[in-house]
């Protein structure tokens, strides 16, 4: 259909626009906005592909999740960028060396699965995805896969992730002696009888504490 | 029918549809904000907006025609593309929010299989309207409010999100549409209750908790008080908002109560069975497939309404009531009491469903 041609080459165009806007943005506040441009029109180009799934996975966990995270730190670092373009030159060829490594693994990639199809179709969530019945929402095919087939590498990234949180709370976390903290449980239980002293003081004298 | 399906057609159908919701959507705001008001200020013994038209109804027109003729100052020293930029994300997702919103049988722009997840994404994606608008008007509290907010809105999603996973377990679909029809022929069948009538009753004790926890983490969400930290008047005088005015400070206003109304039908359609009638609607049953059948959508409209409306009211009522959390406590609402008890919900639901019998 024209409308899909036109929408997929608006959001591919879009994609790659702020991709290397990112890398050639002089704010670093506008690489990351242009970051979340460029995660947003990939979540389109997955809606092209029938996989609306993906697609909002993708903009809840990246842009609305990850992303704001990124912009919250960048927002407070003050990077000084003509020191960080200094080395520009000296990392050039590695970076060229990167990103063409990586031009090439996608190029193999596309061309094989172009002309041979997937490897091990039997094994592949895609597969799976077309084996199921007709009318299985890509929700209910990649939960299939996930919970089944892979259920074990699933519940190690999630091991993974359990353990990375766990080591960032323990870097951060200090035990200060001597700061007040405000126990929430002490205040419920508070009643009128512990916190308060009926008193009737005499005429002239105090009360004595 | 051949021209709509042709690429024009197609393109004139959808914008007449999103003109249809968006218009009203926008009419019914500005007499929210006026209610809002009113309710704030009979609260507090006062009479609120009542100069512009009878009783003061027009209010709403009056500030927007004031906003509209009002000089656009930019700040100095701001970032102006991303200054002029924040207002329009925030409204145009608010508003776009709005295209997976079943308001009435039949009545939703794009019945997506993912709809729920769809307006989840679309609110989280609210934050960066604040974050842009605060950042770029390269003042210090603004700044404060925009790093608030970006801190307690995607602390509240988590929760929002297990809430969300106990309705879809419930539902066992994320088509918002089907999440509706599921919980038809009267109240007893609505998710609040557990849904699926007196069969699932022991899960109310779980989904009215539930209910609960998603109005709160809707007000901190919308950036309603009591959790108003961005834009504490207070502490932060406007917060993200401060060096706005005119048109954009209009925009983010606009995008503020069109969130809220969103949180307040999304609560209806999750929890309080969307535009199904509290009671069997046996009777409606005969229009479908007639030239009445707009009536039977009609009547679903004006139960969804009343629904929201409903919701709305509590929401300004809260308003009035519960003084501001202060931002300690926010946080601790959110990441240690509202996130283990979703997180144990999700865990009772899922294993109800499975062991439950059917659902």
């Amino acid at each position: 259909m024209a409308l899909q041609a036109i929408a997929f080459y608006l959001m591919a165009a879009v994609t790659l626009a702020s991709g290397l806007a990112v890398v050639s943005a002089k704010n670093p506040v506008h690489s990351v906005l242009f970051l979340i441009a460029s995660f947003f029109s990939s979540a389109g180009l997955f809606v092209l592909l029938g996989a609306e799934f993906l697609a909002m996975l993708l903009v809840v966990v990246y842009v609305g999740a990850v992303a704001v995270l990124f912009l919250f730190v960048v927002m407070m670092l003050d990077v000084d960028f003509a020191q960080l373009r200094q080395g520009f030159a000296r990392y050039m060829p590695l970076g060229g060396l990167i990103a063409g490594g990586l031009a090439i693994e996608m190029i193999v990639v596309s061309y094989t699965v172009a002309t041979h199809g997937a490897a091990r179709l039997n094994d592949t969530p895609m597969a799976m995805g077309k084996g199921a019945p007709l009318g299985m929402s890509n929700a209910e095919a990649i939960g299939r896969v996930l919970y089944t087939q892979y259920v074990y590498f699933f519940q190690a990234a999630g091991m993974v992730l359990l353990v990375a949180m766990i080591g960032a709370i323990v870097l951060t976390l200090r035990h200060k002696p001597g700061v007040k903290r405000q126990v929430i449980m002490d205040q419920v239980l508070r009643t009128p009888k512990t916190g308060m002293r009926m008193v009737s003081p005499k005429p002239g004298e105090g009360i004595d504490a | 029918m051949d021209f709509w399906t042709t690429p024009i057609g197609w393109l004139l159908w959808t914008v007449g549809q999103i003109l249809l919701v968006t218009v009203p959507l926008l009419l019914i705001i500005a007499f929210l904000i006026y209610g809002d008001r009113k309710i704030f200020a009979g609260v507090q013994m006062r009479k609120g907006p009542n100069v512009v038209g009878p009783f003061g109804v027009l209010q709403s027109f009056a500030d927007l025609g004031k906003f509209l003729i009002k000089e656009l100052i930019v700040p100095a020293g701001a970032d102006k593309f991303v200054f002029l930029l924040a207002p329009l994300i925030s409204v145009t997702l608010a508003l776009g929010s709005w295209a997976a919103m079943p308001l009435a049988p039949g009545w939703v722009i794009s019945n997506i299989n993912v709809g729920i997840l769809y307006l989840f994404a679309v609110s989280s994606l609210g934050v960066y309207g604040i974050i842009m608008g605060g950042w770029a008007s390269n003042s210090k509290y603004p700044f404060l409010g925009a790093l608030r907010s970006a801190a307690q809105m995607v602390s509240y999603e988590v929760s929002i999100g297990f809430v969300i996973i106990t309705v879809i377990l419930l539902a066992g679909t994320m088509n918002l549409t089907s999440i509706v029809e599921k919980q038809a022929g009267g109240f007893w069948n609505w998710n609040i209750l557990g849904g699926a009538g007196l069969h699932n009753l022991p899960l109310a004790i779980v989904m009215i908790p539930m209910g609960v926890i998603f109005f709160i983490s809707g007000l901190a969400e919308t950036n309603r008080p009591p959790f108003d930290l961005p834009e504490a008047e207070s502490e932060l005088v406007a917060g993200y908002a401060i060096e706005y005015g005119s048109t954009p400070y209009l925009l983010f206003y606009l995008a503020e109560f069109s969130n809220i109304t969103l949180m307040s039908g999304l609560m209806a359609v999750l929890f309080l069975g969307g535009w199904q009638a509290p009671w069997p609607t046996h009777y409606l049953d005969g229009l479908w497939g007639t030239g009445w059948s707009w009536l039977a959508s009609l009547h679903g409209f004006i139960m969804l309404a009343i629904k929201t409306f409903f919701v709305f009211f509590m929401n300004a009522m809260v308003r009035s009531v519960v003084p501001r959390y202060r931002y300690d406590q926010l946080m601790r609402l959110g990441w240690k009491v509202f996130l283990p008890t979703s997180l144990v919900a999700v865990v009772l639901v899922a294993g109800w469903r499975v062991y439950g019998g059917i659902g």
